[in-house]
């Protein structure tokens, strides 16, 4: 969906000329299907249609703070970090007791907005410092083993976070309070609820904040040259084993401040919500293009727009379809983009 | 003639292969030194022991008569050691220009940084044209030419070339080593591996060959370009 509209010049062996021509033509059909779809239903019910988009993206934010962590982590080190899902239950668990019984906050008052600044500080230094010790104890020595090592570890890992979340969180989902201001605001006919508001308030700068630290600093720089040849980066004077620690901090931050976002908006924690909505976000990476930034916000917003219109428009699967429609659209993208919507196929093999 | 680095008897394996026996290597300020043997004999474990990209499991390395072997291989960059690797390994989806910024990764000087950009971009002309070019999709001959700028960047006192005539055109190769030649003039002090021993002994001042890992013959240039067993093993004659 993304490239369609610029008519790029085809290049190369036949094989790949034809390839770049089914590629082409897939997509511009998907688009033109999909927006025929949007179409209709936003002629037949515009209202709806846009509120449904707003909290479908709202939940997409969500989805795209979560990738963020499996596709950092994916892009220096190809690993697929299993355990990410949970480190973002564990988080809107840690932040559910943060605010309730250890602040003690649980309506929104200027205590309550108190206990959810601090704790989105403090939640993203505990996601953070938690992804930091799993790469520290788990992934490190297996960094040169067979791929196989280190993916089982990333699965027991998960186990383990999981298990963590049971016994914290207990074995049903549990209600939290919510302590931002949640009324509505009407915008002519849309209603928009305030905690969308503060999500996007939150999110956004959160993703900007992320994308200039990898793209303008100098543990940016660090990081991308470490993705790309971690011996070549030593020999640069970059230390190989701080910089992909420090992505893991990124990362960890990113799933922490998803999970406050969670909690706070949907109100409810279960200990199995890492599975749920870590192979959403996954699936989102890979959507986008898993080692790339905008790849995962792209894919996560795109899946989180999806699923709202849906879940909530006249003229749609209904929500009983969710999973399955978002996991069609994923199979098509990649049939025809095999590398994400952003993620470019690598050719170059030193 | 002051010493600075000395390698001195070192072993260096890969989990059970041993792949450097017993190895000493001297290098004096000013000299450009050349490792020469066939495929497979550590000329580059040897590099790379000094880079610290692998520890030695025995034996020392001084560099300007302080112990570097145990230092991490991030720190030795710093100390004024750099090294072009076999291979080239330059940052492919980077710019010329990135590439040759992380070769400076470690230094805080802007000015300094930038009048080096300068410099190697008069000695290798090339890389100017192509400064915003992703590394990736230069030839190999390009390719090899920023590997080089990009340890020089470094702004080393001792530099470590590995190959870098590996896969070039025969008139690109002449241009490297008189390139390297061009190096050593601005005091820069150079060991360099080579498969090309003829073109090494030609502008190298001393020379090891290494066999399976040892040391089998060391010498000027002058004497191991002289040297039956040598010329007939690695130069072709
Ligand atoms: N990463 C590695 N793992 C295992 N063995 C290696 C590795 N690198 C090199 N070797 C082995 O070590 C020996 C020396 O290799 P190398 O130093 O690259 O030789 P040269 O540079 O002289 O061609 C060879 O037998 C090679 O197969
Ligand atoms: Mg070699």
């Amino acid at each position: 969906m993304a490239k369609v509209s610029e008519s790029k010049k085809f290049t190369g062996t036949p094989g790949q000329i034809r390839r770049q021509r089914i590629e082409q033509s897939g997509a511009i059909v998907i688009t033109l299907l999909m927006s025929v779809w949007m179409l209709v239903n936003l002629v037949k019910a515009p209202e709806q249609f846009v509120q449904v988009a707003i909290s479908g993206l709202r939940n997409g934010l969500i989805y795209a703070l979560i990738a963020l962590g499996y596709t950092l982590v994916y892009g220096i080190i190809e690993l697929i970090n299993f355990a990410h899902g949970d480190l973002f239950m564990l988080s809107a668990v840690f932040s559910s007791f943060f605010i309730t019984y250890w602040i003690g906050a649980d309506q929104s008052n200027p205590k309550g907005w108190l206990a959810f600044a601090s704790c989105l500080v403090v939640v993203m230094i505990f996601g953070a410092v938690v992804n930091v010790l799993i790469e520290r104890l788990a992934y490190r020595r297996l960094r040169n083993a067979p791929r196989l090592a280190p993916l089982i570890t990333a699965v027991g890992m998960s186990f383990l976070l999981n298990f963590i979340g049971l016994k914290w969180n207990g074995s049903t989902p549990r209600q939290w309070p919510t302590v931002i201001p949640s009324g509505d605001i009407y915008i002519g006919e849309i209603r928009i609820s305030l905690i969308t508001l503060w999500l996007f308030l939150i999110g956004l700068p959160l993703l900007l904040a992320l994308n200039y630290l990898v793209t303008n600093t100098k543990q940016g720089k660090a990081m991308r040259a470490t993705s790309q040849d971690k011996d070549a980066s030593t020999l640069m004077g970059i230390n190989v084993n701080k910089t992909i620690a420090f992505t893991f901090a990124l990362g960890g931050a990113m799933a922490g401040a998803a999970g406050l976002l969670y909690q706070q908006s949907i109100g409810t924690t279960s200990y199995n919500l890492g599975f749920q909505l870590g192979l959403i976000a996954f699936t989102s990476a890979v959507l986008g293009g898993i080692g790339n930034l905008w790849g995962a916000v792209v894919g996560g917003l795109l899946i989180g727009l999806i699923q709202g219109l849906n879940d909530g428009l006249p003229y749609a699967f209904g929500q009983q379809w969710s999973q399955s429609v978002v996991f069609t659209i994923l199979i098509i993208i990649l049939v025809f983009r095999p590398a994400g919507l952003l993620g470019k196929v690598t050719t170059e093999k030193v | 003639m002051s010493a600075m680095l000395e390698v001195k008897n070192i072993q260096v394996g890969y989990g059970k292969i041993i792949a450097v026996k017993d190895v000493s290597v001297t290098v004096n300020k000013g000299e450009i030194v050349t490792l020469i043997g066939s495929n497979g004999a550590g000329k580059s474990t040897t590099l790379r022991t000094i880079s610290g990209l692998i520890k030695p499991r025995s034996g020392e390395i001084l560099f300007n008569g302080k112990r570097i072997d145990g230092i991490p291989g991030h720190e030795i960059v710093g100390l004024g050691i750099c090294h072009s690797p076999e291979g080239r390994r330059i940052f492919p989806r980077m710019t010329v220009k990135e590439n040759l910024e992380l070769g400076a990764f470690l230094r805080n000087n802007k000015g300094e940084v930038a009048a080096d950009l300068d410099r190697v971009l008069t000695l290798f002309p090339r890389l100017k044209e192509r400064i915003e070019q992703r590394a990736g999709t230069m030839s190999g001959g390009e390719q090899q030419m920023l590997a080089v700028s990009r340890a020089l960047m470094g702004a080393p006192q001792l530099l470590l070339l590995d190959e870098p005539s590996m896969g070039l055109a025969p008139v690109l190769v002449e241009m490297i080593f008189e390139t390297i030649a061009k190096i050593r003039q601005q005091g820069i002090t150079i060991l360099l591996i080579e498969q090309n021993a003829n073109a090494a002994l030609e502008i190298a001042d001393r020379a090891y060959v290494l066999e399976s890992g040892v040391v089998k013959i060391s010498g000027t240039a002058k004497e191991l370009r002289a040297d039956d067993k040598v010329t007939k093993a690695y130069l072709g004659h």
